[in-house]
């Protein structure tokens, strides 16, 4: 870290809290134990603001802005667990359990899903949107991993793992909306991937059951992203 | 004062709930000891009976009959409770969303029948074009998801309806669960 980089002084749900410059509302309050939920980011990854659950308020402004990508600035009066707040962050979950078919009990990822665990924490006991049940289709032509789209919620954590960890960019996202739909290369089957190296990474960063280990049965699909942040670390190091 | 009556209901679930709630096994008698059960697969009554207390109703609703029967229920219930991830997300019966009932059909009687089986016209229910969970047809008073909730949880959130509170029922189970 610079010697120059500034500290800044704000309050979170009443806590007055500081923070480097360089830090995001999101940092600075799971670095003071103040919970935020998230499903698209990571620590190690670079941060996007899509899932929008980690929306907070901040005094003086009408908008609802994303913590994770929004710095801290001098004064800042933020809330993370208002009334609205919660009922909002409830609809987003509605919404992504209701654009496609997240079925739990069959799910390779039941028990191990965050998705799943943030709806139980969040104290979501049924969906009141209609469900839209598209046909999508499940990619297996790759002899280690499958990647269900029934599953994604466009996250985009195996983009950007692959792309800026592993150095592949194996992933990206094609389409717009409802339409957008994860595609490995120039939208072909993941198994005739000539960039894709194997490297399981995008699996096991995955939030959802949508990218998987083959052979796996229901319930078994347990991920373990504790690489990042070790891969982070390391690579800091490294670069010192 | 006579004791409130309770009902248990089968749509489109595999039963898998309703096994799950004879797994409270001795805690049943405790239960029944204050409950009346005037309707149920458990029991030998054809109509649902003019006034229930408390009704858990399993499964999605798939069917022509799963709906007439469901409305029926809800007219005479006080309280309906979505019993499982079938009845609150409609879950593995929806499965079936993404073909046409036709294809349905014909996989079920024709291409998987040895030697050529014939899609029956009697006695069967018309299947819906959509299967969906009991919420989307008529109003539902409480969701206990799960794929079945278990024991415990169903006997938790009986045992605090009938002490006339409110089950917290995020903090006992999930979907899926």
């Amino acid at each position: 870290m610079p010697t120059s980089v500034k500290v800044k002084t704000l309050r979170i749900d009443g806590r007055d809290v500081s923070a480097r410059e360089d830090q995001t509302i999101l940092e600075v309050a799971r670095e003071n134990d103040i919970w935020i939920p998230t499903l698209c980011h990571l620590d190690g990854l670079s941060p996007v603001g899509a899932c929008r659950l980690c929306l907070v308020e901040i005094k003086g402004s009408t908008k609802l802005l994303p913590a994770c990508v929004t710095a801290v600035e001098e004064g800042m009066e933020v809330s993370t667990q208002t009334e609205g707040l919660e009922s909002y962050r409830r609809m987003i979950l509605e919404l992504l359990f209701s654009e496609r078919n997240h079925v739990c009990s069959i799910c390779k990822s039941n028990g191990h899903c965050e998705m799943q665990t943030l709806a139980q924490r969040l104290g979501l006991t049924h969906i009141h949107f209609p469900y839209r049940y598209p046909s999508l289709p499940v990619d297996l032509s790759h002899e280690l991993f499958g990647m269900d789209h029934n599953r994604c919620i466009l996250c985009t954590r195996c983009v950007r793992v692959c792309a800026e960890i592993e150095g592949a960019h194996v992933w990206d996202v094609m389409g717009r909306g409802v339409d957008a739909r994860i595609i490995c290369d120039l939208n072909q089957p993941w198994g005739t991937s000539e960039t894709c190296t194997s490297c399981g990474k995008c699996v096991h960063v995955c939030p959802t059951g949508a990218l998987f280990e083959r052979g796996r049965s229901a319930s078994e699909m347990d991920k373990r992203p504790e690489f990042l942040p070790y891969l982070t670390l390391m690579r800091r190091a490294g670069g010192e | 004062m006579s004791k409130p009556t309770f009902a248990t209901i089968w749509l489109d679930g595999c039963s898998g709930c309703h096994m799950s709630f004879l797994d409270m096994d001795e805690r049943l008698v405790e239960i029944l000891d204050q409950v009346d059960l005037v309707y149920s697969p458990l029991v030998d009554v054809k109509e649902y009976p003019e006034v229930v207390d408390i009704a858990l109703v399993e499964g999605a609703v798939s069917t022509d009959e799963d709906r007439a029967k469901i409305r029926k229920i809800r007219a005479h219930t006080k309280t309906l409770i979505s019993l499982g991830d079938c009845a609150v997300t409609s879950n593995v019966p929806a499965m079936r969303n993404y073909f046409p009932v036709d294809s349905v059909m014909k996989r079920a009687y024709v291409e998987n029948a040895a030697g050529g089986g014939v899609i029956p016209e009697r006695g069967l229910p018309k299947l819906d074009p959509r299967v969906c969970p009991v919420h989307e047809v008529v109003h539902v008073d409480l969701f206990i998801p799960g794929c079945p909730p278990s024991a415990d949880t169903i006997h938790a959130a009986l045992t605090e309806l009938l002490a006339g509170r409110n089950p917290d029922i995020a903090a006992l189970t999930r979907f899926g669960a």
